[in-house]
Parts: structure tokens; sequence; C-alpha cells
């Protein structure tokens, strides 16, 4: 594979057509049969827990949810191309990678709840709770990787954010915070075309997000977003070099979220048509690469059944571990505002203890 | 014991700690190379290291953004915001993301930042640059807001900000930086956050004040003990979250009067809360109604008429003579 994000003019990488053909023999990543069929696992798993979330959602058993199916390529390929010990600052969006980083599915729908130990990650999970503020994740991720260079640790600080985010200051100071420091981060701007409602072309005149890495001197390059493989070898090529002390770099995939923004009443027929819906449909991530994988005998349809009924029963799991969760307490709340409660939090406290809460 | 003013207090805590702590950091815009804009990181560069002190690029909420990272992958950092009127560039990386970690994450991340920023009137900087904006900090669940007084406090206060768990914003008042000097230990010595001190004591009014007011309170309660043989008690509250309601609250019951006395604008800052609480935990004591001594409820007017803005010793006089005759 050529070193893509070393090109003066921004590369588009595709690996995968859309019959999961391969187009670029050049730029496909050397994975074992195990990780590829991994890799497909991953997105059956993801795109049948975001179908059960959406309905989880609807019946008023979770709180918050941004659905994810179409993005699962873009996704669950960057992830994959990184390592446990990096560290995932992820937006609301990013809960699969987040789940395949470690986070424990039981927490995520704690934390859909608004329960704070959703965001109590285990000792050796290196994520942070998703970001609620566009763009702030941007430039805590500079300084996480500041860190780890600080510390020389090889790690790598990883963020996505999506299309529209890349309008917000944030997301410049974060980009160029990482470039001026040489700190070991990979961004990763997700474009599923529409930030609620707003289309990609009324946010910039830029001509790619990817191209806005050139103002920072960072490294920047666009990939096919619906195709796996492109995403993995892009984000394993920014990965790997920011580890080797090569700084930071920036990845536009280039996807589509086919749900809502968030099941919070957003309506996208306001603002797609059906046509548009359709022709995102045909570049569906898990079509291409299950075409790919069948054409080398690596994926059936007695895997595929497999992984639905795993993914089922870990979502029937994590929901009853959920609710079976003690529930928080506001006294718990105030403990954690500080280390130590000043004299008035634990007067506060008190008065909430009495009324039983 | 080395003569010290308040700037070069807070230099000498901070080479302290990052002497005593590889794990503090010091950044921001200037603090480098040229040692701050006031000179207050002047030398640590050198003496500590880039990788340890150090300049950024020129972006606020970049500089937050930087710390939050830094605070929960281990680091303490200690940034400074070159002049505290440009918060608001950054109020989303110290209100919405430093302060809230430890209840997003059940505290397993935390986020001990200390915000280091210059503020205060009187020393005819441009616009933007004096303003009083304490009272959006106080509104802030999670943050604790330190202003000192002095250059002995400032030490104190300010290393036990950088060891403190959780962030604290330190205010440090331009107009203190070089106009006093006091004995400080050349040893590090902490003041604990929340600690109000009774700088003059006083049986017949509790005056309440922080930072540069606490001056002139005191000068304004000599300037009464000798005209009227009225003995106000001026209480330096140093930490304006959380407040020291009890040291308030006893002195209240001893002079059944407060006044109290901010630099900031008016309405529903650190001057109202202390009223409310006093209300609420002495009212019974009270003779008369606690009343705020502070500056209108506008923009600060750089330049021309800052000493009027400001609340003169004058005024200050005005507002104890109504409190004592309500």
């Amino acid at each position: 594979m050529s070193a893509v994000l070393e090109k003066k003019s921004l590369p588009y990488l595709q690996v995968l057509d859309e019959e999961g053909n391969v187009v670029s023999a050049e730029w496909m990543p050397k994975l074992s049969d195990e990780v590829l069929r991994d890799l497909m696992r991953k997105m059956v798993f993801t795109r049948i827990w975001d179908g059960r979330a959406v309905k989880l959602t609807r019946q008023g058993r979770l709180g918050f949810y941004a659905p994810v199916a179409g993005q699962e390529a873009s996704m669950i390929g960057s992830e994959a191309a990184t390592q446990k010990e990096d560290f995932l600052l992820p937006s609301y969006r990013d809960v699969p990678q987040a789940v395949w980083h470690g986070w424990p599915l039981y927490q995520a729908f704690l934390y859909s709840r608004g329960h704070q130990h959703g965001g109590q990650f285990p000792q050796d999970v290196h994520v942070l709770m998703p970001q609620i503020i566009i763009g702030a994740q941007v430039v805590q991720a500079a300084g996480v990787a500041l860190a780890f260079k600080l510390n020389k640790e090889p790690k790598v600080a990883f963020t996505y954010i999506g299309d529209g985010g890349t309008s917000q200051g944030d997301f410049y100071e974060g980009i160029n915070f990482a470039g001026a420091y040489q700190a070991p981060a990979v961004f990763i701007v997700q474009n599923n075309q529409f930030a609620i409602s707003v289309p990609v072309a009324l946010q910039t005149a830029a001509e790619t997000l990817a191209k806005k890495a050139v103002a920072a001197g960072i490294p920047g390059v666009q990939v096919d977003g619906m195709d796996v493989l492109a995403v993995y070898a892009a984000t394993k090529q920014a990965v790997d070099r920011a580890r080797a002390g090569g700084g930071p770099s920036l990845i536009e995939t280039i996807t589509f979220r086919y749900g809502p923004h968030t099941m919070s009443g957003d309506d996208p027929t306001r603002y797609r048509t059906k046509d548009l819906e359709e022709q995102w449909q045909r570049k569906d991530p898990l079509v291409r690469f299950r075409k790919f994988l069948e054409s080398k005998n690596l994926w059936s349809e007695a895997d595929e059944e497999r992984v639905i009924a795993e993914a089922n029963d870990a979502v029937k799991e994590a929901l009853s571990q959920a609710d079976n969760y003690p529930k928080m307490t506001v006294a718990q709340l105030i403990d954690s505002m500080f280390e130590s409660l000043p004299a008035d939090l634990i007067a506060q406290r008190a008065d909430f203890a009495e009324e039983g809460k | 014991m080395a003569q010290m003013t308040m700037i070069q207090a807070i230099t000498n805590a901070l080479d302290g700690e990052l002497g005593r702590d590889e794990k503090v950091l010091l950044f921001g815009e200037d603090v480098g190379q040229s040692g701050g804009v006031f000179r207050a990181t002047d030398g640590l560069q050198k003496k500590y290291g880039e990788h340890r002190v150090f300049d950024t690029p020129l972006a606020e909420s970049g500089i937050g953004g930087l710390a939050t990272g830094l605070a929960i992958q281990g680091f303490r950092p200690v940034m400074e915001i070159q002049f505290f009127g440009f918060v608001f560039e950054t109020f989303d990386e110290i209100a919405g993301q430093a302060a809230r970690m430890r209840f997003r994450s059940g505290g397993r991340y935390t986020a001990p930042i200390t915000y280091r920023a210059p503020f205060g009137g009187g020393v005819k900087t441009p616009e933007m640059h004096a303003d009083s904006l304490e009272g959006l900090l106080l509104q802030t669940p999670g943050l604790k807001v330190v202003i000192p007084s002095n250059p002995y406090d400032a030490k104190g206060l300010l290393i036990s900000a950088i060891r403190d768990d959780d962030p604290v914003f330190f205010l440090e008042h331009m107009k203190l930086y070089r106009s006093l000097r006091q004995e400080v230990p050349e040893d590090a010595y902490t003041i604990p956050l929340g600690q109000a001190n009774i700088v003059r004591p006083g049986k017949d009014v509790t005056v309440v004040a922080y930072g540069a007011m606490v001056h002139t309170a005191v000068k304004a309660a000599d300037e009464w003990s000798k005209t009227r043989g009225i003995e106000a008690e001026v209480i330096d509250l140093r930490t304006i979250s959380p407040l020291d309601m009890e040291t308030i609250v006893q002195s209240v019951k001893k002079t059944h009067r407060a006044v109290v006395l901010q630099e900031a604008q008016k309405s529903s800052g650190a001057a109202a809360e202390i009223v409310a609480q006093i209300t609420e935990n002495a009212i019974y004591h009270l003779e008369g109604p606690v009343l705020r001594i502070t500056a209108p409820d506008t923009v600060y007017p750089f330049g021309m008429i800052e000493d009027e803005w400001l609340p003169t010793p004058d005024r200050v006089l005005r507002g104890l003579e109504k409190v004592m005759s309500l």
C-alpha cells in the first residue's frame, strides 16, 4: 500500500465498490481472514443493536439515542484500526466505537438513561463520555495526545466529529493545536451529509472537509465511508503514523445516516428526498462487504444468523443489567461534584436525604 | 523572610509546585519564553523546560481543551487566560467540560485544573480586560473560585488550588500585582480553600469583601473609626466559592449589621449570594437590612470613568452610614 497520507493532492480512498469488487488492490489492508470476519460480525451486530435501540427508545426504555445505521463501516473500520490502549473521545453518535473499544453495553444504556455510572468506565477501558458540545472533543483530543507525547507513551488519541462540526471553532483549534505540538492524534470527520437538517453545501465552500487539514498543516484524506476496508486502511496509516511520532492527521469518511438525527423528534423527510436515501442505501456498507466476504467463502447465511442472535441476546442481557442497576440518587449526584464537599453542599445533601432521595 | 509583591508570590508558588510535582504543567499565551504579560511565569520555562512550561497557539478554547485532555490523563494543568475578559472564548471547556468531568464519569475522570487569570479595574487596561465576571463562575457547579487580596494569601491559596483535585479558578487583581509588598515565606504553605479571614476585627458592623475591595473596606473602616468611633469588622473572603458562611454568620451574630462590598456590577453575583445566605442563616440576629456596595449594573467602562465606576472609599462610607441608619 502506498503512503496515501503523504500525497500532495488530497486523495479519495476506496477499496471495494458497491458490488464488493476490489477496485484498488494497492490500498487493500493486509488482514487475516479472522479479522475480516470480525469486521463483518461487528457491523452486523451493530446494525441489529441499533435497530433494537431505536425501538427501545420509542418504547421509552432508553433515554437519549442517536441512530447509527448506514455509518457502520465508518465507525467500525476506524475503531478496529486502533489499539486498546489508544484513547477514544467519541461524540454522541459514536457509541458503537466506544462499545467496541471496551465500554460495556449495559453502561452505554445507563448513560442513555442519564445514570452517571454509565460514564464510570472500567479502569482498562480508555474512552471518554460521549461529547454533546460539538467540537469540544477535538480540543480535548489535542490535550490527551499531548499527554501521551509528554509521557512518551506509544498511544494515540482518536476522536470523531460530523460534517457540521467542522464549522465549529473548536474543530480548527483542536487540529491546529495537535499540529503545532505534533501530538499523536487522529481526527475522523464522519461526513454523513447533513448536520441535523443542514446539508454540507451550506456549511462551507471547502471542496472537501479533508481539505481543512491543509490549514492546520496536517495530512488529510477523504475515504469512502461505506467501505469498511478503505476506512480501516486510512485509519491504520494515520494511527501508525501518530504512534511513530509522525504527528496528527485528519480523515473524512463519506457516509450517510439512514435514520433521523436522534430519536428526539427529528423528521428527515423535511430535508431529504426518498431518492437520495435510496441512492445511499445502494452503497450499504454491510451489503458490499458481505458480497466481498462471500466471494472469498468467508461469510455465510449461518454466520449472519448466528451474529444476529448473538446481538439480540447481548442487547437483552445488557438491558436487564441496566434495569437491575440501582437507581442514581440526588445524594450521589451531589457527592460527585467535588472530591470533598463544601459545607453548603453537605447541608443541601442532608435536605435531599431527608426527602429520601 | 522575603518581601514580595503579589506577582512575585504567585511566581514563587508556581515555581515551588513545578519543583514539587512533575505532573504540574504551566501553559498559555506568552507564558513560556516571555514569562507572561505580567511576568508571572518569568524564568520558569528556563528552569523546568519546554515540556513543563510552554506557549500555546492563540486560542483560548483550545487552551481550555488542552487542559481538560491533559487533566484526564493525570496531569495537573495550570493554565493562564491572559486576561479574564477572554474567558468567554473558553467558557465551555471550564463550565461545560472540566467542572462536569467528575459527575459525568461517576468519578472515573477528574479535572484538577487551575485556571489563572488577571482581572480587576483601576489600571486602565483596554476594553474586555478588567471586567469582574466572577459571578459567571459562581453559577458553575463543580468549580471553586479564589480571589486573593494580598501576596501572602496569593501564595498559600494558589498552592492549595494547584493541589486541589477539582478545577479551581484563581483570579488575580491587576491593581494588587505590584501595589503592596508583604513578608512571604520562601517555603511552601497552604491556605485552605473556603476559609475567610477577619482582617480587621470590630463589633458594630460586618463588612464582607474580597480582592482589591478588602483594602478599600479596611481604609473606610479605619477612617470611620477615627471620625465616628464605629468599629467595622472586615472579612476577607479569599474564596468566593465555596463561601465561608460560618465566619460571616458568626460575625453578623456579633455585630447585627452587615454590608457586602464588591467591585463587580451589582446584580446576581457574589454579594447577592452572601446577602441571601446571611438572610437564611442569621435573619433573627439582624437589626437592619443587609446592603450591597457595588459598581452599577453596566459593562466595565474602560478608561475615562473607571475610577468613578469602581466603589470608591466615599461610596463605601456612604454605604456604611446607610446600613447603620436603617
